[in-house]
């Protein structure tokens, strides 16, 4: 749920990474923390368990600049990955104005991110929300490990509704700014429609 | 899809923020804010230099949606009042109307009683403000008036955000 503040001229933009644990959801906001320029940035926060698998939510407000005079600010979220955490995963979701699904590109893992994906549906219908009705892209990480599966083969299996979708490998960083334009610009789009 | 935008107009926000500065002056406390259930920071009050006030708002929220969840498992609508102790200063959270959340700090120079008693008066006079707001908000989604500063911005204004 975006809020739009006439007082202090702010347009505040919620945005949840999901996707299977270890898929580095926290890596992109990692990375994006530590490119991004110091003004721009607010403190990142991880909630995460001493051995820093994300236990609650890892946080890191953005602002993007000025759009017809507000200024626009985008908050940030992960959810916890680990099948068990779901409770928390529906409570971050609340509110959400756009959604990134990093899904983990070894072959292995592809019944994982099936899972995730089908978890996201069910976690978003609970909360009012059709994951085609609400801005979404899909990343495709860690196109860099050998034992990646096709690009053809994920994109065939997880983006059945042909949504934007990019290659990325979020240690090295490679994708991660494209993916959070991608969606940033689609919440914006989405905005504009809802108030027209 | 849900329409749960919150907008807030200038004179919404003063309502708030005068209710806010008074409530800081008769709690005797150090910092007052009010937040989105979702984390959006919407006002605040009294000392609050040096505090992260975006990080207080998101883990606020973060922390009101766990308790929640914690109270339906009990089978509680939810917690709507929290205190937490520390050895300087202490926490006072309320939700508002089921929306907003109203965070007070304050040290030994209040108490928790009279923290309490002040919250519950500004917390009524909260609720009744984010009521009309909620109603503006209906009545002008109804009648189609509702004006967004996103409604007329085009493709090259999103572009240009993305430019460098």
């Amino acid at each position: 749920m975006s809020f739009i503040n006439y007082s202090s001229r702010e347009i505040n933009c919620k945005i949840v990474y999901y996707g299977p644990g270890l898929c580095g959801k926290t890596t992109n906001l990692q990375f994006i923390y530590t490119k991004t320029n110091p003004d721009l940035k607010g403190k990142m926060i991880s909630l995460a368990t001493e051995t820093e698998r994300t236990l609650f939510f890892d946080f890191l407000p953005l602002a993007l600049g000025q759009i017809r005079g507000f200024k626009t600010r985008f908050h940030l979220y992960t959810v916890p990955g680990q099948v068990f955490y779901d409770a928390s995963r529906k409570l971050i979701l609340k509110g959400v104005d756009g959604v990134v699904f990093v899904a983990d590109s070894q072959i292995e893992r592809m019944e994982a991110n099936l899972e995730s994906i089908d978890n996201l549906k069910v976690n978003l219908r609970e909360q009012g929300y059709e994951l085609d009705k609400i801005p979404f892209v899909i990343q495709y990480n860690k196109r860099d490990l050998p034992n990646a599966a096709p690009l053809d083969e994920l994109r065939r299996q997880l983006n059945t509704m042909g949504v934007q979708d990019f290659e990325a490998s979020a240690t090295t960083g490679e994708g991660v700014f494209e993916t959070l334009k991608a969606v940033a610009k689609t919440v914006l789009s989405d905005l504009k429609r809802l108030s027209r | 899809m849900m329409n749960t935008q919150l907008v807030m107009y200038e004179e919404d926000f003063k309502k708030i923020l005068a209710v806010i500065q008074r409530l800081v002056r008769d709690a005797n406390a150090k910092g007052i804010f009010v937040v989105d259930k979702n984390g959006q920071l919407i006002a605040e009050a009294g000392e609050v230099r040096g505090i992260d006030t975006t990080s207080l708002a998101s883990l606020t929220a973060g922390s009101i949606a766990a308790t929640g969840g914690l109270a339906k498992i009990i089978g509680e609508e939810d917690f709507p009042v929290h205190f937490h102790q520390g050895t300087r200063d202490n926490l006072h959270i309320t939700l508002v109307g089921g929306r907003i959340i109203l965070v007070v700090v304050f040290d030994d120079r209040s108490s928790l009683g009279l923290v309490r008693l002040r919250v519950k008066k500004a917390g009524a006079e909260m609720g009744k403000i984010f009521e009309e707001i909620q109603k503006k908000a209906e009545r002008e989604a109804a009648t189609g008036t509702a004006k967004s500063p996103f409604a007329e911005i085009t493709d090259d204004d999103i572009d240009n955000l993305f430019s460098e």
